[in-house]
This record gives C-alpha cells, sequence and structure tokens, in this order.
C-alpha cells in the first residue's frame, strides 16, 4: 500500500472539497477500496472517509425512499419499508458478500465498486482498466466469469454489484454533488460502457460525491423479485442475475422492468425484453420471446457461451415467479 | 512515494481504552496482532474472503483485514480475548469444544466473534438470503439460517457441521423445531 493522508469528512461541502483534490479518493466501507489498495492497483494520495455522512433512509415522495450514500448494506436490507415496499433490493442485497462485508460496506461504495475481472487485480498481466492503453489479457484469457453483452476489444469485465441490478430495475436516481453543485443521474447513466476507455467507469466529474440513491414508489400491486446463480448459493459474485418488477391487469402485462447482472460491464436494463412483453398476455411463449429479445445481442466469448442460455432460463424463470405471485 | 503518514488513534478494546500511534496504512486486524500483540485474532486470506479475522465493533461483526485503523478510531472493538471471563470461557467457546466445532483451530476466533454478531443481528430481526418471509418481525435462528448467516467464514478442515450444531445449542431457542432440517 503506498501511504495517504487520511481525511474524515465532517460534513459533504467538506468532503468535496477535499475529494476535488488531484490523488483524492473517497471511502466507504473500504471493503474493495482497501483491498486494491493493498494490491497497489489504487494509490490515491488523500482518502476522505465519507462512511459518516449520509447515513438516514427518508420518505421520499408518493411511497419513495432516500438512501442516504453512507447507509450500510446491512441496514438498508433490514430495514422494514425496504422489504415491504422493495422487496427486489433487500434480495439483491442479501444474495451478495458476506454478513461482515454487508456490515462494512456503504450504498455508495456498493454503487462504485470496481470488477473483480482476475486480470484487473494480476499487475503481471495487460489490463485497459488497470493501465489504460497497454491491451487487455482477459479477452483471450479465461473468460468464464466476463461479459456477453455490451463489451469491447478494450475490456470484457463485468460489474460485480448485485444492488445495482435492482436499482436498474427499479429506475434508482443517484443523486451526486461536486464542485459545481449539486445534480441527479438515473443509475442506467450512471455507469458507462467499456468502450475504448474502460478505466473511466462512470458519468461522476472529478471530485464528485454520491449523496444519495432515490428509489422512485413501486405501486403496491407491482411484484419484484432478484434472482441471483454464483457457482455457490453464498458468498460469491453473481455468474447471472436478474432483477425485475412486473404489474398485471388480469393476465396482461402493464408494466415490466427488467436487468440483468453479470453479463455486462454495468447493470444491464434489457429494454428489447420490455417492451416486446409491455401490453401483451403473461405466457410462458412471451417470456421466451423477451428472453431471446435480450439476449440477441449477446456475444459469448470463449469460456461465458453457457452465460446466453442461463441468462435466458433465468429470466423466463424469474418472469413466471412474478406472473405467478402477481395473479 | 517514502515516508508515512502517522496518527494518534484511540480505542476501546476489549474494554480497555488504548492508545496507539499508527501509519494510516495499518489494518486493524495488523494493529491487533502486530502492535498490539493480540494474537487470538487470525490473518486469513487478508482480502475479505475468509473471515478468520472477524472482529466485533460497537458489537458489530466486520472483516478486520479489510478496516482500516484510522477509520475505526474512538469504537469499541472486542476480539476473541475479550469473550468469556477471567479463567472462564464464554457459553459458545464451550459448545465448541463440546460439539467439535474445530480441527486446527485457525478460523475458530473469527467463526466465534462472527457468531455472536450473527445472533445479534437476528435478535435485531436482520433478514438474510434464506429467509422465507422477508417482511417477517422475527427471525428464526434454525440450520439454513446459521448456515447462510455463517457463509463469510470459512473452515479448510471442514468442522461445520459441529459449528453450526455449537451454535444452535448456545442460542437456539427450541433446540429441536427443525428436526428434518438438521438431517438435511
Amino acid at each position: 500500500m503506498t501511504p495517504f493522508r487520511y481525511e474524515a469528512a465532517c460534513d459533504t461541502q467538506g468532503a468535496v472539497a477535499l475529494g476535488s483534490v488531484l490523488g483524492a479518493k473517497y471511502l466507504g466501507g473500504g471493503t474493495n477500496l482497501v483491498d486494491l489498495m493493498r494490491e497497489t492497483i489504487e494509490r490515491p494520495d488523500i482518502l476522505v472517509d465519507v462512511s459518516g455522512l449520509a447515513g438516514e433512509i427518508t420518505e421520499g415522495d408518493e411511497g419513495g425512499l432516500i438512501i442516504g450514500a453512507g447507509v450500510k448494506n446491512t441496514a438498508l436490507a433490514a430495514d422494514r419499508r425496504v422489504r415491504e415496499r422493495f422487496p427486489l433490493l433487500a434480495q439483491a442485497i442479501l444474495s451478495g458478500a458476506s454478513g461482515q462485508i454487508r456490515n462494512m460496506a456503504t450504498v455508495g461504495g456498493n454503487i462504485m465498486q470496481r470488477t473483480r475481472c482476475l486480470y484487473f487485480f494480476d499487475d503481471a498481466v495487460r489490463c485497459n482498466k488497470r493501465e489504460p492503453g497497454t491491451g487487455c489479457d482477459a479477452i483471450d484469457g479465461f473468460t468464464r466469469n466476463h461479459a456477453i453483452l455490451g463489451a469491447s476489444p478494450a475490456c470484457v469485465a463485468t460489474h460485480p454489484s448485485d444492488m445495482c441490478v435492482a436499482l436498474a430495475a427499479l429506475g434508482a436516481i443517484v443523486t451526486v454533488e461536486g464542485p459545481d453543485g449539486v445534480r441527479a443521474l438515473p443509475i442506467m447513466d450512471f455507469h458507462r460502457s467499456p468502450g475504448e476507455t474502460p478505466h473511466i467507469e462512470t458519468n461522476l466529474q472529478p471530485g464528485e460525491l454520491i449523496t444519495a440513491v432515490e428509489l422512485p414508489p413501486l405501486p403496491a400491486a407491482t411484484k419484484s423479485v432478484y434472482r441471483k446463480v454464483g457457482d455457490r448459493a453464498s458468498y460469491a459474485f453473481a455468474l447471472v442475475s436478474v432483477a425485475a418488477t412486473m404489474t398485471l391487469d388480469g393476465d396482461r402485462i402493464k408494466d415490466v422492468r427488467i436487468a440483468l447482472g453479470g453479463v455486462a460491464h454495468k447493470p444491464w436494463r434489457a429494454v428489447k425484453a420490455e417492451a416486446t412483453l409491455r401490453d401483451g398476455l403473461a405466457t410462458e411463449e412471451a417470456f421466451q420471446a423477451a428472453a431471446s429479445a435480450a439476449l440477441t445481442e449477446a456475444k459469448p466469448l470463449r469460456d461465458n457461451g453457457f452465460k446466453v442460455e442461463l441468462a435466458r432460463r433465468t429470466l423466463v424463470a424469474v418472469l413466471g415467479q412474478l406472473a405467478g405471485a402477481a395473479q | 512515494m517514502d515516508g508515512f503518514y502517522g496518527v494518534c488513534l484511540h480505542f476501546t478494546i476489549n474494554g480497555q481504552p488504548v492508545e496507539v500511534e499508527v501509519d494510516t496504512r495499518t489494518s486493524l486486524l495488523d494493529l491487533l496482532r502486530e502492535q498490539l500483540q493480540l494474537f487470538g485474532t487470525k490473518k486469513g486470506c487478508d482480502q475479505g474472503a475468509c473471515g478468520a479475522c472477524t472482529v466485533l465493533v460497537d458489537g458489530e461483526r466486520i472483516n478486520s483485514c479489510l478496516a482500516l485503523a484510522v477509520q475505526y478510531q474512538n469504537r469499541a472493538v472486542v476480539t476473541i480475548e475479550g469473550l468469556g471471563g477471567q479463567g472462564s470461557r464464554h457459553p459458545l467457546q464451550e459448545a465448541f469444544v463440546a460439539k467439535d466445532g474445530f480441527q486446527c483451530g485457525y478460523c475458530t476466533p473469527g467463526q466465534i466473534c462472527s457468531a455472536l454478531g450473527m445472533v445479534d443481528e437476528v435478535a435485531r430481526g436482520v433478514p438474510s438470503r434464506v429467509t422465507e418471509d422477508l417482511a417477517a418481525e422475527m427471525m428464526m435462528l434454525n440450520h439454513d439460517e446459521i448456515r447462510e448467516r455463517m457463509s463469510g467464514n470459512l473452515c479448510r478442515c471442514g468442522a461445520y457441521n459441529g459449528i453450526v450444531d455449537a451454535i444452535r445449542e448456545t442460542f437456539a431457542d427450541g433446540r429441536a423445531e427443525h428436526p428434518k432440517r438438521e438431517v438435511a
């Protein structure tokens, strides 16, 4: 680990002032950042501890919630309002990491966590994310855990978060504050596809800090679920995960939102699949067609072709589960 | 880069006030072991994957290897050395012995601290991935729940059945509540 100065922020403005200095990084729970610092993949000069800020969950508009960025993952999953109104979010958080890590990890840090691509962690190999422009040794390497959607010749890493997949299905809004003030970013505009610049993972400007995540209300009749498939049932990253919400009107689908995890550089919203389902009948055939629509652009690598079929089956199962629960 | 940043920190560790100067890079785990000679807390993977370093901070279990000591100043830390009384073991430690909850013992301090934090989470109504009714007020401490909630603590000797038994024996009310799951 390279030496760094530690500053505990007292408020958001103070945090942003410290965090806007070149070489500064924000510290939440540290469960990802400290590990990356130990591997000298991250080498901040100043660590600005924001874990003591924004630790509340408050009511938003009409049943929505506003989650402070410093809320711990355990506290979010245990919040009664989250469990009752946004069960897929509680499920997503509880399906990730361990009890210890969820006690440490913050909501803001969960959104900012970096890929667990082993080539990113290994400084003996090339990685465009770690050292821009050097190349990617993952693409022709062992790609079982890598992306099947939205990847580029520069990077095939996946985003590791479970929580963000649920936030994508919920259409969450991320509030950020920086030197130029406060702005709101829809979760789908927060993370970037890798393109030519996989080292730039979010649309945050220098110094900008996540302060809150707003969940728009989910109608009481809307069913939601998060399902994760991994090598172990517990304490493993997703090979594939599906977060979805569904609102039925009789046997017709009024609204549906689908996000996939473990398959792309960012939480992947399956917009085409949603469009094929909306205003149609909730049938097995429709779910199959939607899953095909979600995966038409999938480009599997040497070792992860199974993810296409796994995602298809998981999505069909989740849609069936939601339709059954709503009837 | 040369040099380092030293900071003087205060903690309460196992009930005792502690003042100590550390490099900002020091993990809570290294502070405990290398500077305070509290060797009960173990370093396994040093990257948050094994749980051997689990300690309680203000009653909550965390991985001390991923915790920068400086971030936990002024907090109350409890390690395995802080459990039980003078010359006596905590009931969960007794149960680990009685139920063969370990073989080599390296993961045991982490298992025990983790279990104590876990039981407190259950009492506070924190759900888990296997909780059937997410909205339930009361959480069960049955076999499946214990296994899921303890998944952050690996035991390479494979003493898991003994570990689950020891936790059930010590904390689960109505021990025979799920006899079928015990077999499965």
